[in-house]
């Protein structure tokens, strides 16, 4: 029998507000364990939460690009459950009535686009962070990370392929980092997936057993734990067999996932809510305003860069993948206005130095203004292509701008016939044996001549005249 | 009886409490009366009124994202009853 998955993701991603969700400590990363801690995030007795501001702003920018309703009533809830990473005995979250709810966006695959639901979002505090000994039975507990602001989105089982989960995830990422609200790191963890995954015959009908993975740490963890999983289900339901609801979690170092049935599957969290904290009331004007901070979101540039700059789908797609990116691209199109030229040698030479060196656009040693100078001294035929690419290597090594470097390093390209032909003879004369050879047949060593050329005008030949004047000389 | 002795058992498991299990019906008599009496307040006709969730008729408190200095360590782990470089240390949890 034929089966189709069907998954959901939850994807908790840390928003980027300088305090914790309810107390004033910080939320920055890599402090001396417990430094930012304080009575509220400890727990202390007595203490009340004060909900920061900025953390529902945020929220309410992702619940606007998503299309969402947002809730104009909402409310936090404590969810209980014992565990040492959490000093309360309950994590407050939202429960019953979240920030956001019915929203959705849109993935492309393979040139098809298609809608993912978004059932809803809401906003928690983080759990602090447990390090277990590995010599001693005792486990350390750093509560730095306790009450660092998170928003929880959840999506509509609407997903039919790991690609898709994967394509999802790239979507909301680039979502959070466009409006500024989260870095959407994975890896650091501040972007952290969770999936829901089962199978049923091909077509429709109800939803099979599902479990849940976690520990989905990158994109590529999760399009392999949920092949794994959906491969893993099909062989106990083929062996007539029936999956078992489950949490599982994968493990990177042997592509598999392992079952953690047992205690931590004794979900029962009673939440109720929490009285510490007040109903979250959004108004009209509240949301307007966040309307109109909302920045061009990543599939509205895509579009415009394809109609606008009459740029292929996988170039606009990749240039928007980021608003930095973008904006670097769009920097140099109006200083050199080729679109199809910057996006070659943004997508081309630039990330691949940018990649290489492990750098963000930002941080990139070659501003917009010096790469399409280059490609403007290029246009005009003061450098030839190739020489182009030693002028780039030296602007990336030095930030210097490009005319600096060909005044410099005299790369001015040599256009005038009667040197360059000199040279070729020069060539010429000194390989008499292919010239020759070429004469008997070998014509592919013309290549050879070229390159003899090239080397012999230190690359600053224009290419075009070589080919020319080479022909001619060779041709009888 | 309001509650079982398997829901005792669930409830102890769920609060970490080792309920000494030759009290289990006892607790199930006892926790049955408190629930009984809570029933009391169904008799109270609630139609048209929404469910409250907070006693006060206040909504909004917010602070601004503005970052003030945190305790000091030593006052986070004063109570602690095991620390260890600056780490609050409880028994293993997993493995």
């Amino acid at each position: 029998m034929e089966y189709e998955p069907v998954i959901g993701l939850e994807v908790h991603s840390q928003l980027k507000t300088k305090t914790k969700i309810f107390c004033t400590c910080s939320t920055s990363f890599g402090a001396a364990p417990n430094t930012h801690t304080c009575p509220v995030c400890l727990g202390m007795p007595g203490v009340l939460p004060v909900l920061n501001k900025k953390v529902v702003d945020y929220t309410l920018r992702m619940a606007v690009a998503t299309h969402c309703e947002i809730n104009r009533e909402s409310r936090f809830a404590r969810k209980n459950y014992f565990y040492p990473d959490l000093p309360k005995g309950y994590q407050i979250s939202q429960y019953e009535l979240p920030i956001a709810q019915n929203g959705w966006l849109e993935i492309e695959l393979n040139g098809r686009k298609k809608r993912i639901g978004i059932t809803r979002i809401h906003m928690e505090e983080d759990a602090g962070k447990l390090t277990h000994d590995p010599d001693r039975p005792l486990s350390m507990v750093d509560f730095n990370r306790t009450g660092v602001p998170l928003m929880e989105i959840v999506s509509e089982p609407d997903i039919r392929s790991p690609e898709e989960a994967g394509a999802y995830l790239r979507q909301l990422r680039s979502i959070v980092r466009y409006l500024g609200i989260s870095d959407g790191n994975m890896e650091e963890g501040s972007f952290r997936c969770d999936a829901n995954v089962s199978i049923r015959p091909k077509g429709s009908g109800p939803f099979g057993t599902r479990t849940e993975l976690k520990n989905l740490n990158s994109f590529k963890h999760v399009e392999k734990a949920i092949s794994f999983e959906i491969h893993r289900q099909k062989e106990i339901l083929e062996d007539g067999g029936q999956v078992i609801q489950e949490t599982r979690l994968w493990d990177p170092d042997k592509n598999r996932s392992t079952s953690m049935r047992g205690k931590e599957e004794a979900h029962d969290y009673r939440y109720f809510p929490d009285p510490d904290l007040l109903p979250l009331v959004i108004d009209d004007h509240w949301i307007d305003s966040i309307k109109t901070a909302i920045p061009e979101l990543p599939d509205k540039k895509k579009k415009r860069f394809m109609d606008e700059y009459a740029l292929p789908s996988y170039n606009a797609e990749l240039l928007t993948s980021s608003r930095e990116l973008a904006d670097y691209f769009e920097a140099c199109v109006e200083a050199f206005p080729n679109p199809k030229q910057v996006s070659n040698w943004v997508m081309g030479s630039l990330l691949g130095l940018l990649n290489a060196q492990g750098m963000s656009i930002d941080a990139s040693p070659i501003s917009p203004e010096n790469l399409s100078q280059l490609l403007k001294l290029i246009d005009q035929k003061i450098i030839s292509g190739k020489i182009a690419k030693t002028v780039f290597e030296e602007m990336a090594h030095t930030g210097r701008p490009p005319k600096e470097i060909v005044a410099k390093k005299g790369l001015v390209q040599v256009t005038d016939e009667s040197s360059i032909r000199s040279a070729v003879l020069t060539v010429l004369h000194r390989c008499s044996k292919e010239v020759d050879d070429y004469k008997n047949g070998k014509t592919k060593l013309f290549g050879f001549f070229v390159g003899q050329v090239m080397k012999e005008t230190q690359g600053k030949a224009n290419p075009k005249i070589v080919n020319k004047i080479l022909k001619n000389l060779l041709g009888e | 009886m309001k509650i079982s002795r398997e829901e005792v058992i669930h409830v102890a498991d769920l609060s970490r409490l080792d309920v000494d299990t030759k009290l289990i019906d006892k607790f199930a008599e006892q926790l049955g009366t408190i629930l009984e009496y809570v029933d009391t307040l169904k008799s109270v006709d609630t139609k048209g009124v929404t469910p409250t969730s907070h006693a006060i008729s206040m909504t909004n408190a917010f602070r601004e994202d503005d970052e003030q200095q945190s305790f000091n360590r030593d006052s986070a782990l004063a109570n602690a009853p095991d620390k260890e470089d600056g780490n609050f240390i409880v028994p293993k949890v997993v493995g």
